[in-house]
């Protein structure tokens, strides 16, 4: 099996990471990458530490050794609002979108940002209506009124409105119809043609390995396997070891 | 604890107290004034400790539980002559050991931050109506009332002279800290440290963490109210100042500056307070609390474990 | 016992006023806990702090309208300030430990203002005097104006938060602080924005009841308890809970002081919280979220 190359220069880069919750030690020597543009799966059984992984990243779990680099600039420790308006999103699983906000103010978390001007949020949320138009319906409607399908867009449609160079996506199709998870292979699709890079996080082998150009498999804290999705199929003796099913 | 922790345990403790009996002989009566408020205050402190350090409750209450000793045992000395120790002693701890079940009742069903407000509140409760029932409590003025001699009444009584209060007051003391951590490392003071580090754990292996709260309660306010009895007993007056929250807090001060979970430390704590605040009050007079404030702030940021926070795990093996 | 109809009037008037008061009170701490679980033990000190100011700013200037707006502001950077140097340092940490870090801080404030202007009570003249008639008695527009005043203010604060971009901040940050970070919204700078909006809000209501009780270190006390007694009442974390109880406790205490002392009026508020603790812990109007 041949190890892909990864860019030359990624846009996210963590090295040996070690965390820790309470005494807990979570993650174990985490170190991947993502190129720009690229489409990343990472996968694992539960409670390997993938979401812990994300979380890190995106400076709400304190890493206790290892770096992150972002755009080749250390940001390890960095607070998770200058992550988040230097390029990073995070959607988690669960999404936790603001329930006691509509719709709109949901996305203006994101849209209201310094040097928004009013062309270009108008261009952002009509971008963003045309991909989710159920969310234009909705659009003054409470977040908790939502579906769960309809929270899972909302959720990646908020992120989007930081217009991100990398979007951490965190078991985007849990619980959700095979209808939606189309969706959002699709959804997965367009950004990545649009050039945002997606770290993914997904229980989903199939959808993973059809939207992904690399995975990476952890184990305990760890990330132990890398490949090419080129190189894998769904019932991957790989697979089976660190998916366990 | 091994066989040499329990022998260090007991000669430091036996030389402390030591210490403490000889100093009325050697100091001057200021000082031994002060040593023997030392005590009570210290009391105080321990009692709020087994809330606040062994269970996991911060407790402004205490001013109320304080407070009912002193007026219980003023209500004693006033109302049965001639005036008689065990009485007073019976009645504060009765009269602190009601308010605190009625304290106990309504805030251990709440947890952390709402139980702090509600003893709060309720210790105010009390200082309004003790303030405002005066042809009851005196009122603003308070009670004054005469010190009872140690004995039986009517047979054979002694009649206290600074010194041997002094020495009472530290007998109590010495005795209510022996069987405070008595009940700190019994099976019940278990459970209550079990609550203190996951409440949740604790329930759902099936104890019943209210009435162990309520009972902590109870607990902590009958020695609260032993020490006001003592307060009482030293002083010769009760006064609503006392049931006034602001003791509550200054308790808690002691409390966190000594180092919680230590028993002794709230003791130390309140050595260290009381000690800041002669020699603060040199410099500063009657405004010694807006240093001593910054003190307590930058203490409770830089320093959360208290004076004495280093020999908790020590102290209680 | 004859009714008092007219006593009755007037109380349920003079209810609403302090009700309104408290509720400013009040609503600053619960904003406050709401969002970042403090309990904010200086909040009395910060209204005191602000019937100083007004003191000093009217007596120079001679204007209310001044004196209000300096307060507000000058003691929102006080509150900015403590928030920034107190409880920054304790995030992460037990919440138990912000109690005693604002316990510390009332202490230090209380004591500073007995230094800097003595325990003789000062007086903040009423901007608007001369009374109307009531039913067969003269009442003082000025407590018309204080009601009037404290609405407005807690109107003009629902208003932004409703529609402003940093209200929206302020309410996401209130229902989920880690998600409100993950969009970039910065979390540290909205707490100690709260904090200095609620200081505001106190500060706003020491100048407003200024003139009707002298200005002296140690105001704020009867004040916090109350407020916080309403917030439990109400429901902690709920601001219209805390703005209704305030009203409602007010309006029991003023009813009750007809026939009882003010001193021991106070006792109605505690019988509600105890009632309030029996039967329905978490607030009359408590979300149940919390």
């Amino acid at each position: 099996m041949t190890t892909p190359d990864a860019a030359a220069d990624p846009i996210v880069k963590v090295e040996d990471l070690h965390a820790y919750y309470g005494k807990s030690h979570v993650l174990n020597g985490v170190s991947l990458q993502v190129g720009r543009s690229e489409v990343v799966g990472l996968l694992g059984r539960n409670g390997v530490g993938k979401s812990t992984t994300l979380k890190s990243i995106m400076g709400l779990v304190h890493a206790q050794q290892g770096t992150v680099l972002f755009e080749g600039k250390p940001v390890t420790g960095m607070p998770a609002h200058k992550l988040a308006r230097s390029g990073i999103a995070y959607v988690p699983e669960d999404r936790r979108i603001f329930r006691l906000l509509t719709v709109m103010e949901n996305l203006r978390t994101g849209l209201d940002r310094a040097g928004m001007t009013e062309s270009r949020r108008r261009a952002l949320l009509d971008k963003v209506y045309e991909l989710f138009p159920v969310l234009a319906e909705r659009r003054n409607q409470h977040g908790g009124t939502l579906s769960g399908g309809e929270q899972q867009m909302l959720a990646i449609a908020r992120a989007m409105m930081l217009e991100p160079k990398i979007i951490l996506l965190d078991e985007p199709t849990e619980g959700l119809m095979p209808r939606m998870v189309a969706q959002i292979a699709r959804i997965i699709e367009i950004l990545h043609r649009e050039g945002v890079a997606i770290l993914l996080v997904e229980q989903n082998v199939a959808l993973t390995l059809g939207c992904s150009r690399r995975v990476y498999f952890m184990e305990k804290g760890e990330t132990r396997h890398h490949a090419a999705t080129a190189d894998l199929t769904v019932d991957d003796p790989v697979i089976h070891q660190y998916l366990g099913v | 604890m091994t066989k040499r922790d329990t022998r260090l345990f007991w000669i430091g403790f036996a030389v402390i107290v030591a210490l403490l009996a000889a100093a009325p002989l050697v100091l001057p009566p200021f000082w031994r004034h002060f040593v023997t408020e030392i005590l009570i205050w210290g009391l105080l402190a321990m009692s709020s400790d087994l809330l606040i350090g062994y269970t996991g409750l911060i407790s402004f209450g205490h001013s109320a539980f304080f407070g009912l000793g002193v007026y219980g045992a003023a209500a004693a000395l006033l109302l049965v002559a001639p005036p008689n120790l065990f009485l007073a002693i019976a009645l504060g701890l009765v009269a602190a050991a009601l308010v605190a079940g009625f304290v106990a009742f309504f805030s251990t069903r709440l947890r952390d931050i709402y139980f702090a407000i509600t003893t709060l509140i309720f210790s105010q409760i009390f200082y309004v109506i003790i303030f405002t029932w005066t042809s009851v409590t005196g009122g603003e003025n308070g009670l004054t009332f005469t010190r009872p001699g140690l004995g039986i009444p009517g047979l054979y009584v002694v009649h206290f002279t600074p010194t041997t209060m002094h020495w009472f007051v530290l007998a109590v003391v010495a005795v209510s800290y022996l069987v405070l951590r008595r009940i700190t490392r019994s099976p019940f003071g278990m459970v209550l440290q079990a609550i203190r580090e996951n409440e949740g754990r604790t329930r759902a292996i099936g104890y019943h963490v209210e009435h162990y709260k309520m009972v902590a309660v109870m607990l902590s306010g009958v020695f609260a109210g032993l020490a006001g009895v003592l307060y009482a007993l030293q002083n010769d007056f009760a006064a609503p100042d006392f049931v006034f929250f602001l003791v509550s807090g200054e308790t808690v001060i002691y409390n966190v500056m000594g180092g919680i979970g230590t028993l002794v430390g709230p003791l130390v704590g309140a050595a260290f307070f009381l000690l800041l605040r002669e020699v603060l009050s040199r410099f500063f007079t009657e405004y010694y609390l807006i240093p001593l404030g910054i003190i307590f702030i930058a203490m409770v940021i830089f320093m959360p474990q208290g004076l004495l926070g280093f020999m908790r795990r020590w102290l209680n093996r | 016992m004859a009714i008092p109809w007219d006593l009755i009037v007037v109380q349920t008037v003079n209810g609403i006023v302090t009700g309104m008061i408290l509720a400013l009170v009040a609503s600053g701490l619960t904003l406050i806990f709401g969002i970042m679980d403090v309990v904010n033990f200086a909040h009395g000190e910060l209204f005191m702090l602000g019937a100083y100011i007004g003191v000093l700013v009217l007596a120079s200037t001679g204007s209310f309208l001044l004196a209000l707006t300096t307060a507000s502001l000058v003691v929102a950077l006080i509150g900015a300030a403590l928030q920034i140097v107190t409880l920054r340092p304790l995030i992460g940490r037990d919440p138990l430990t912000t109690i005693l870090a604002t316990f510390g801080a009332s202490l230090v404030l209380q004591n500073y203002a007995l230094w800097q202007f003595g325990p003789i009570s000062r007086k903040i003249a009423e901007p608007v005097s001369g009374q109307f008639h009531l039913l067969y008695l003269e009442y003082p527009w000025y407590r018309l104006v204080i009601a009037a005043a404290s609405a407005a203010i807690i109107g003009a604060f629902w208003l932004f938060l409703k529609f402003g971009r940093y209200g929206i901040w302020i309410r996401a940050t209130t229902q989920d602080r880690v998600m409100a970070q993950a969009m970039g919204i910065p979390v540290p700078w909205v707490h100690t924005g709260v904090f200095a909006i609620g200081a505001a809000m106190a500060a706003a209501s020491g100048v407003l009841f200024g003139p009707l009780v002298g200005v002296e270190p140690y105001m704020g006390l009867p004040w916090v308890l109350k407020a916080f007694i309403v917030v439990v009442v109400g429901g902690m974390g709920s601001f219209g809970g805390s703005i209704a109880a305030a009203i409602l406790v007010s309006l029991l205490e003023s009813y009750a002081s007809i026939w009882v002392s003010p001193s021991q009026a106070i006792i109605v508020s505690f019988v509600v919280l105890i009632l309030t603790l029996l039967f329905r812990p978490t607030g009359l109007f408590g979300s149940v979220s919390r």
